[in-house]
Parts: structure tokens; sequence; C-alpha cells
């Protein structure tokens, strides 16, 4: 549709491109004139140009509360070749707008978050100049991020799939000269974008496969012929949903390539809030519950999204047992929410998803702040108490170590109580956000399979646990280092953005409750099938006890004994022993990895640019070259310029035609 | 405008005027001569924009020809003849852009009898511009082979250590395969009569019985010049020893010639032939996609890590070339813009690094982003646009590339186009490796710590690549537009013999 008749439809639809060009609009400021803005300006343009793409987006909803199927508007032309053709379009629909608010509104507060945020890491870690570029760069992964939600193809949202993994690059990697020997977050920056590709191998095979069975990549044509092509040709559905499901795994972290995201940890914490666990790793969640018409029709297909999802989620949360970094235990808990929701959207409880898609984002949001909060104010701690530390000799600390904190609740207590909301949402009290939302899935489960449920079922629990966990050794106990003893609560400008995330992890249930079904309405004019969730009391019953149960069995292990030392060995190390061991160490996937793909990738190239190319190829040419050379050596001695051989030859010559005269 | 000349020969001898100029200068005259050079490679480019302002888009055929008789050999009319189409006018727009580019490159770094120098890259220049114009097959040999005289020269007497070696290896290579094609243009032209491309395109029933040895021979001398793996070990050597306007050059346009070649020649006058070597030829550049990319990995000069990828990406090229598909076939010649793009920015932002420190070795650099950020934020951009990513040139053209000929009806199989993906993640590996080992982690060489940033002359010579490269990752149609219809035709040309032989 044109400008025109997208107007027509609402007025508000017209204005679907600013969710873009806003933020591409701060990033161009900053690029250009924010050196002379300051800090403040810098924040402020970079702020205003992610809450404009918000307002815009509540403008597009509510327009779409009015004129429910929505629009699409054509911006422009991308590539016409042959049959080919793809444009640039904005897809207003439920779906997308739903993805744009929690795009735009968590990212809006994770910007002023970032303005203090970043005013202390960038002086901590001794470069103040780059405030500027992080601010850029969050502006980039915004717009990326709208491309890839409001497409109306897959390959426009390809575009911004991998545009959001080239901000994660950098963003990984913001503080390139650190982390384990200089090089560390470089490292994990290269690991993450190497691992995504594996991924968007899998989604651009799924693209093309896409293109021939369908003959366009528009998403409302595919899913209009999918029955027809899936009647036709079943094979090739499941192979594009599998290959997609490849994608999906890279994005949203799930198994086997979810190696990326713990490490991603190494960039700053908003980064980690915001592209690491609300948004960027849900476009995997997203890319499925779009491509609901294509999952629909092969169930297999759907059985194997949803078991890589259920095993993520257990595998994940067992780790994140084991993790004694303050990130990294975020990392791996959303590692397992997002195992969750790829649970959901694969049985085809795409609402159930996109609800816990919802929630997570607030409160997994919040709980990263959090821990950056607590990071800043052990830092802050850190630096006053910093004299007598360094007396003896290295600086060993790290901030985000919880078994140097303790005892923060008294310290923090702002940051305490929104950290409180959050660790209990996510672990699935009621009536917080994460219940109603995690209640849905595991209802949607029982219903499925008993296998799934019990699996989810097993990772709520350790959910609990390990939240548990966190929340004792952070914020109870004493003080287990002079840096946690100083610790002070964070500035406003990092503590509002905080306590709005808690009010939204807090109520954010009340979207679909049982009964009112707000979200479900919502969505159901974007989805091909959006079947009411159910709720089962025996089953929100039982993920409520499973959660307390998790928090009480985290209380007697780590409350009423809390740790006393910072070297203290963990108390679940003695009696799980070898287990433990093998959570604290991720159940050496990365090192099998290394084994079996890395290490030999590297011989194998170090064997062709050596033994192959150097030795047989250039070898064979050189060889060549030899040999001429030689044979010309050899034949030079007849040219030695005396008359006397030259008539010996003659003469040799002769007697040689004379004697095959005379022989014949 | 035009004082009566023809464009296309405008275009293609423009830069003699320069030479003439250059010849009446003392070599003392360094500065004169570098502002002769770059004058004259502006206009030529000027000229070229003037010649892409005629230039009708939306039509397959061939425009602004200009076909005068030149020699007659043994009875047979050989023409001076020239057009300009779809496949060629990019190619011609990228030469004439490169040249100024890297003629502005050399400011600091040639200072060594700098009159040859100018001279051999004006003529260069008329070379290349020549071989994309060339439409009669004697006219295209003889620039064809006329390029390797300044080439061969440019490496071995401004080159680095072993530039003898590789000069020397440049020329025989080449060489060796263009003789079976001189030898096959003869024996063309003595059956048919004719050394026209255009006469030859409505004469092809007369040479298509032998038209496999037709399609060997000429194959053989572009195959060299891409370079198709197994014959690219010239290339690295080339380029490592070669002065970095020449890898500019040399990677930029001269590798192109060998793509271009098969599309111009191979593809339309030996159809048959084509198709039935197009699945050897697609495994042939598959199997460098992949192997370029795995050596690139183990490298450890830079030069010759881009060297290696673009065995590579060429690969990409020659694939969607002989996949015959509209996608793959435009998408492979807007491909070897692209790399003539990056690869040629590549080249330049390496042989800053080289200047300033004397060396390319990888392990001699590490962190200095934060010492060059201008230079750290050009190079990110470059590098990305290397691999492929969305929003920059390189994509578009893989992408096309690979959704053609994953649905090749001449291959016949998506394993080709699929086995060929996996590039996309290797080519991440090597070129963020190399962003890595250069850019990013602390600065562990002191003298790294003084290393100057950009130039406003080098940020010059960057500025046009980089906007090319948004331009076309942003937004590609327009240059699609001009490519396609040429190409179109084309596949219909070859495909309608795909359906006589089935």
């Amino acid at each position: 549709m044109s400008l025109n008749e997208i107007a027509s439809l609402h007025p508000f639809f017209q204005l679907a491109p600013l969710v873009v060009f806003l933020p591409v609009l701060g990033l161009l400021i900053n690029l250009l004139v924010g050196r002379r803005l300051g800090e403040k300006g810098i924040g402020a343009v970079a702020s205003l140009a992610t809450g404009g793409a918000f307002v815009v987006a509540v403008l597009l909803a509510v327009g779409l509360a009015q004129v429910s199927e929505g629009g699409t508007l054509t911006l422009a032309n991308w590539i016409t070749l042959g049959d080919l053709g793809v444009s640039w379009s904005f897809r207003i629909d439920t779906l997308s707008v739903l993805m744009m608010l929690v795009v735009s509104g968590v990212g809006t507060l994770i910007h002023i978050y970032s303005i203090g945020y970043m005013h202390s890491d960038v002086r901590h870690n001794e470069d103040p100049g780059r405030f500027r570029r992080f601010f850029v760069y969050l502006n980039l992964f915004i717009a990326f991020m709208m491309v890839l939600v409001s497409s109306d193809n897959f390959l426009m949202l390809f575009v911004g799939w991998e545009g959001v993994g080239l901000c994660s690059y950098l963003l990984i990697g913001f503080w390139f000269e650190k982390g384990a020997d200089g090089i560390g977050n470089a490292r994990a920056a290269k690991k993450a974008f190497v691992v995504n590709r594996i991924g968007d191998f899998g989604l651009l095979i799924a693209l093309f496969l896409l293109f021939y069975n369908f003959g366009t990549l528009n998403f409302a044509e595919i899913f209009e012929k999918a029955p027809a092509v899936a009647a036709a040709a079943p094979g090739a559905i499941m192979a594009i949903t599998l290959f997609m499901l490849l994608g999906v795994t890279g994005k949203s972290a799930q198994l086997p390539l979810f190696v990326w995201l713990p490490d991603a940890m190494a960039g700053p914490t908003p980064v980690s809030a915001l592209i690491h666990a609300a948004t960027m790793v849900t476009a995997g969640v997203y890319l499925v519950a779009r491509s609901q018409a294509l999952y629909f029709e092969v169930p297999a297909a759907q059985n194997v999204v949803m078991w890589v999802g259920a095993l993520t989620a257990l595998f994940a949360a067992t780790i994140a047992v084991g993790q004694n970094d303050i990130k990294k235990v975020l990392a791996y808990s959303t590692i397992s929410q997002l195992g969750f929701m790829v649970t959901a959207v694969g049985m085809g409880a795409t609402v159930a998803g996109m609800f816990h898609l919802t929630t997570h984002a607030f409160f997994k949001a919040l709980l990263f702040l959090g821990a950056g909060s607590v990071i800043l104010g052990v830092e802050h701690g850190h630096a006053h108490a910093h004299t007598k530390e360094m007396e003896h000799g290295h600086d060993s600390f790290d901030p985000q170590d919880m078994r140097q904190m303790g005892g923060l609740r008294k310290r923090m207590p702002l940051t305490f109580i929104v950290y409180l909301i959050g660790a209990l949402a996510l672990a699935g009290i009621a009536p917080l956000a994460g219940f109603f939302s995690k209640d849905e899935i595991l209802a949607a489960a029982n219903e499925k399979s008993v296998g799934v449920y019990v699996v989810l079922t097993a990772a709520a629990f350790l959910t609990a646990f390990y939240m548990g966990r966190q929340l004792l050794m952070v914020f109870f106990g004493k003080p287990r280092s002079g840096a946690s003893e100083k610790a002070a609560e964070s500035p406003l400008l990092v503590t509002l953005p905080l306590v709005i995330l808690a009010l939204l992890s807090f109520f954010g249930g009340a979207l679909n409750l049982p009964g009112s079904h707000l979200l479900e309405t919502w969505l159901e004019h974007s989805l091909a099938e959006a079947a009411p969730g159910e709720f089962v009391l025996t089953v929100a019953l039982i993920s409520l006890g499973i959660a307390l149960l998790g928090l009480l069995l985290a209380w007697l292990v780590y409350g009423r004994k809390p740790l006393f030392e910072k070297g203290q060995p963990d108390p679940l190390s003695r009696p799980l022993n070898g287990l433990f061991k093998a959570l604290e160490n991720k159940w050496w996937v990365d090192e099998l990895y290394h084994a079996v793909i890395v290490r030999p990738y590297q011989s194998i190239s170090q064997f062709s640019a050596g033994a192959v190319d150097q030795g047989v190829i250039d070898g064979l040419v050189n060889g060549m070259g030899s040999l001429v050379r030689s044979g010309a050596k050899a034949w030079r001695r007849f040219q030695n310029g005396y008359i006397r051989s030259y008539a010996l030859t003659i003469v040799f010559g002769v007697v040689l035609v004379i004697t095959y005269l005379v022989l014949r | 405008m035009n004082f009566g000349i023809h464009p296309l020969l405008l275009v293609t001898f423009s830069p003699l005027v320069g030479v003439l100029v250059i010849l009446f200068l003392k070599s003392q005259q360094k500065k004169a001569i570098r502002w002769t050079a770059l004058a004259t490679a502006l206009v030529t480019f000027a000229i070229s924009l003037w010649v892409l302002a005629q230039f009708q888009p939306g039509t397959a055929d061939m425009q602004l020809e200009l076909r005068v008789p030149w020699l007659r050999l043994d009875g047979l009319a050989i023409d001076f003849y020239m057009g300009v189409d779809g496949l060629s006018i990019l190619m011609v727009l990228l030469t004439a852009l490169l040249t100024p580019i890297a003629i502005l490159s050399t400011w600091s770094a040639v200072e060594d009898r700098v009159k040859g120098f100018m001279i051999f890259f004006l003529l260069l220049e008329v070379g290349m511009t020549g071989v994309f114009l060339a439409l009669d097959l004697v006219l295209f040999y003889v620039f064809w082979e006329f390029t390797l005289i300044p080439m061969y020269f440019l490496i071995g007497i401004w080159g680095g250590e072993r530039r003898i070696y590789a000069a020397v290896k440049f020329f025989l290579f080449t060489m060796a395969g263009s003789l079976l094609m001189l030898l096959a243009i003869l024996v063309i032209g003595f059956q048919t009569g004719t050394f026209a491309w255009s006469d030859l395109l409505a004469k092809r029933e007369l040479f298509a019985a032998a038209q496999t040895w037709f399609f060997l021979a000429f194959g053989l001398a572009f195959a060299i010049k891409v370079p198709m793996f197994p014959l690219h070990t010239w290339l690295p050597d080339a380029h490592v020893e070669a002065p970095t306007a020449g890898s500019v050059i040399l990677a930029g346009v001269l590798l192109k010639m060998g793509a271009y070649g098969f599309l111009r020649f191979n593809l339309p006058l030996f159809p048959e032939a084509t198709v039935k070597f197009a699945p050897y030829l697609a495994i042939l550049a598959i199997i460098g996609i992949i192997y370029g990319a795995a050596v690139s990995y183990a490298q450890k000069d830079m030069k010759k890590l881009v060297a290696y990828s673009s065995v590579s990406h060429l690969g990409f090229v020659v694939l969607g070339t002989f996949a015959l598909t509209t996608q793959s076939v435009s998408g492979s010649v807007l491909q070897m813009v692209n790399h003539g793009l990056s690869t040629g920015a590549l080249f330049l932002i390496v042989g800053m690094l080289y200047e300033r420190r004397h060396t390319r070795e990888m392990s001699a650099f590490g962190g200095v982003w934060k010492v060059v950020p201008v230079m750290g934020a050009l190079m990110l951009v470059v590098t990305l646009s290397s691999m492929g990513l969305p929003g920059l040139n390189g994509f578009v053209g893989e992408f096309t590339i690979l959704l053609g000929s994953f649905g090749s009806r001449v291959l016949g199989s998506p394993w080709f186009a699929g086995v060929a993906t996996l590039g996309v993640i290797l080519a991440a590996v090597y070129l963020l490796v190399m962003f890595e080992k250069v850019f990013l982690g602390p600065v562990k060489v002191e003298a790294n710590l003084a290393l100057k940033d950009l130039s406003v002359r080098e940020i010059f010579t960057l500025v046009p690549l980089l906007i090319l490269i948004f331009w076309i990752g942003l937004y590609p149609q327009p240059f699609f537009n001009l490519i396609n219809p040429s190409v179109e035709n084309l596949v219909s040309m070859v495909s309608s013999t795909l359906l006589a032989v089935h």
C-alpha cells in the first residue's frame, strides 16, 4: 500500500517508518555533532529518538485498536530481479506493533538508565570519549530491531536480523581492549557474531527454500499459500521450518548454539539488559511466532522446536545454579527462559510465548539493570575501600563476583527491593508477571506433552532455586569484601528506570490475566490460530508450589547459614560433588566445541595454506618452472658459441640422416 | 562536447593525453607528474559518467557502438569495434573510479621513479577499459595482453622484496592462458570469416561443433585471471609484492576481466559447452569459496589474507555466472563491482598501515582502533561490507548469487548454493579475526601508540568507495536496472540451448 492508501485506513499508520527513522536520526545527530552536545545532550538525543519511536508505536497501537487488521506500507522497491521482487515495507499488525512496543518501551528506559550507568562506566574504564559511541550503537540497534520486527517479508527481516547481530558484536566488544588478556571482550564479540552466522546460514537456506517453493518472500503470500504448498511438498515445509529453527537457535541462544550468550555478558550491563535479555534474543521467538502458519503444517517440526526449547530451558537452568558471576547467572537464566518461549511457540501456544516474551522483557531487563546498579555500587565501594586492599599487592577485585558481595540489602535498599520483585517475578511467584506467563506455557505443555511439562517444571524449580541463591548471596548475610561493605546506592537516573520496570514486572501479568485475555484478543488478528490459553488451577498451584519449594531450598542452603567469607566453597559443592563441578564448568560445552569444531578447522586451514597451497599447488607450478629451466640449462650446452662444436653437431646430423637413408 | 570523438574512444584513450603530458615533464617534477596523472584519471572518470548518461538502461542491446575497419589479416577484416551494454557499463565505471583512487593512494607511498609509475598506471587504464569495451576478438585480445605489460612493470619495479619472482609468475601464468585463447580466436576467425562479436553470435552454428575446445581455450585464460582454484597461486604472490595501488587495481579490475570474459564470450558464443561445463566450473568455484576462506584464515600477513579472500569472493562470482539464472548472473555482475569496492578499500587500508609501520604482519599490530579511531571505524565498515553484512553492498551481491544458484536448472541441485552459503560463515571468521588482531585488544607494540590517524588525502581515497558501499547496500535497484536487461537476454539465450539439450 502507498502512503495515501494506508492513511485512509488509519491516519496513524502512515507514521510507521518513523520507528526506524527516528533512531537513525538520533544516531546521525550524535555522530555528527555529538561531540559538542556533552554527555547529557548525547543521552537526551538518543533517549528522545528511542522514546519517539515508542510514541509512534503507541500511536500505531491506538490505530490498531480501531482498525484491527492493520495494513502494509510500502516504502521502496528494494530488489527486483527477474521473478524476485522484494520491497521495503512496514507491516503494521498487532504482532509487529507488540514487538515495537516492547523494543522501544524497554529500550527507552534502558537508554535513560544508560546515561547514568555509562557516565560511571566510561570513567571506570578511563575513556570518557566512548560515551557517545555507546549511544550511537544503541540507536543503531533500535533501528535494526525495528526493521526486523516491522518487515513484511523474510528478506528485510533478515536484514534486521543480521543488523542487530552487528550491534550485538559492537556492544559486546565495546571495551575491546578489556577482558581476559585484554582480548577477552573482543573474542566474546567475535564468538557471538560467528555463532550467529551459523544460525544465519540456516535462515538463509530457509529463505532460498521459501522463494523456490512459494515464488515470493512476502509474509502474507507465503502464509496464505502454506496449506497448499504443504499438501504438495510436505518435505519442503519441513526443511524450511527446520533450517529456520537453526537460525532461531543462533539468535535466541538455544541448544546447540547458545554458547555465545554467556560470553556476551562482556558488554556493558545496559547492553546485556536490552540486547541480550529483553529484545534481540527474542527475535527467534518472534520469527517462529510470525511463521506459525508454516509450523502448523508440520507437527514434526513443531515437536522439534518444542523439545529444543524445553531441553534448553532445563539445561541452562542447571548451569545457572553453578555460576558465581551475577551477570552469568542472569545470562543462563535468559537462555532458560528463552527456552520456555521457544517451547511455547513450538507447541503452537503462540500467545503464551509472546506473553512470556513481554513479561520476561520487563523482569529480566529489571534484573540486569538491577545487577548493573549493584555493580556500580560495589565499584563505588571498591574505590572507597581501594587504598586498603591495594596494599596486598595485585588487584584481583571482580565487581561481578557474588562471592565478594553479601549484605547489600542494607547498603542499597532501593536496588534490593526492585531486584527482589524481579527475582520473584522470574521465579514465578503469584501474582507477579512471570507467574501468569510461565503458567500459561506450563498449562499448554501439560496438554500437549507430559514429557515437556515435566522438563519445564523441573526448569521452573531450578529457576526459583538459583534466583533464591542469587538473592541470598548478593543481598543477605554479611558483606564479604571491603567493596560491598562500602557499597552505595546508585543515582536517580539509574534507579528511576528500575522502579518503572519493577512496576511493570509486578503488574505485567494483567496483560493476559485468566478471564480477561487482553493479549489474546489483541494478537488474534495477526496469528493464524490463536487457541485461547487455558487457566488450569492444578497446574498453577503446582508451579507456584514448585517455585516456593525452590526458594525454600535456596534458603536452606544459602540463607540459614549465610556465606561468611569470599574464599569459601559453595555449600552445594560438597553434596553434589562432581555434578557441581560440571555445572560450574557449564558442562564443558565450550571445550567440546573447541575440540570438535574450532581446532579441526584451524588444522584444516593450516594444512590447506601450507601443505596444499604452498606445497602441492604452488610446488607444481614452481616445479614446472624449474623443469623448464633445467631443461633449458641442459640444452644450453649445445649453444656454446664454438664453431667446432656446431660443426661436430652438423656432421653428427648428416651421419644420422645418411644412416637413415641407407638403412631404409 | 565530444569534440567529434566517439564517447567510447574518448573514455578509453583519454589517459593517453596524460601520458603525453607526463612524458614532457622532468622526472624530478614529482608533484606535477602526480597531479597530471590524477587530473587525467579524474577527467576520464568524468567521461565515463558522461558515457553512463548516454547509456539507455532498460534495453539489452549493445549501445554506443563504434565499428570501423582496422586491419586486414589474410583477407579477413579486423574491425575496431567497441560497444557497451549492461555487462560492461559498470566495469568501465569501476575502472574509471578506481584508477584515480589508486593514483591518490600513491602520493606518499611511491617516491621512486614517479614518472614511470604514472605512465604505466595510465597505460594500464587504457588497456583495462579497452578490454571491457572491445567487441572484436582480435581487438579484445590486444587490449587483454596489453594490460599485462604495465602491470608487469608495476609489480616488477615498484614491488616488494620478491617482486621479480611475483612479476614473472604473474606474466607467465596469464600468458600461458591467453596463448590458447589466441589460437582459438584465430581458428574461429578463419572458420567464420569474422572476428566481430555480433557477427559471431549470428554465425554460431559455423563453429558449434568444436565449441567444447573453444570453450576450454577461452575458459583457461579467463579462469587463470579470475583466478579459479587451482590456478590461483600467482595471485597471493602478485598481491603481496605489488605496491598498494597495483593491488587495488589488480583485485578491483584485473580479476574482473576474467569473470567478464566468461560472461561476454564463453556464455553467448559457446552456450552448449557452457551448459555442459557449468556444474564442473561451479564445483571449482565452490572449492574456491571454501578453500580460499580456509587459507585466508591461516594467514599472518594482512595482504595475503585479503588476497586469498579474493579467491573466495570471486568463487561466488563464478558460481553465479554458471548457475545461469537472472538473479545469479546479475548478482555476479554486481558482486564484481562490490568486490572491487570492498577489496580495493581493504587493500588501501592495509597499505596505509604498511606506510606507517612498514609491516603487514598482523602480530605487529593489535588494539590500534583506540589509537586511530577514524581508520578503525572505516576499516570496520569495509570489513563488514566484505563479509556481506546486509545494508552494505556485499550482501546484495552474495544473496542474489546464492538465491539464484539455489534454484539453478543448469546446476540442477540446491547443494551447490547450499555448500557455497557456508562461505558466508567462513568469511565472517577470517575477516573478524583480522579485525580483531589488528584493531581490537590492547596496544601491545609500543610503535603503534604513535600511529597517526588518517590524513585528509587518505580519507578522500576511501570516501568514494564508502559512499558506493552504502549506496549499493541500501538501494541496489538502480544498479540492477543497468545490469539486468543484458543479463536477462544472455540468460534466455543460453537457457534456450538448455531446452534444446534436454
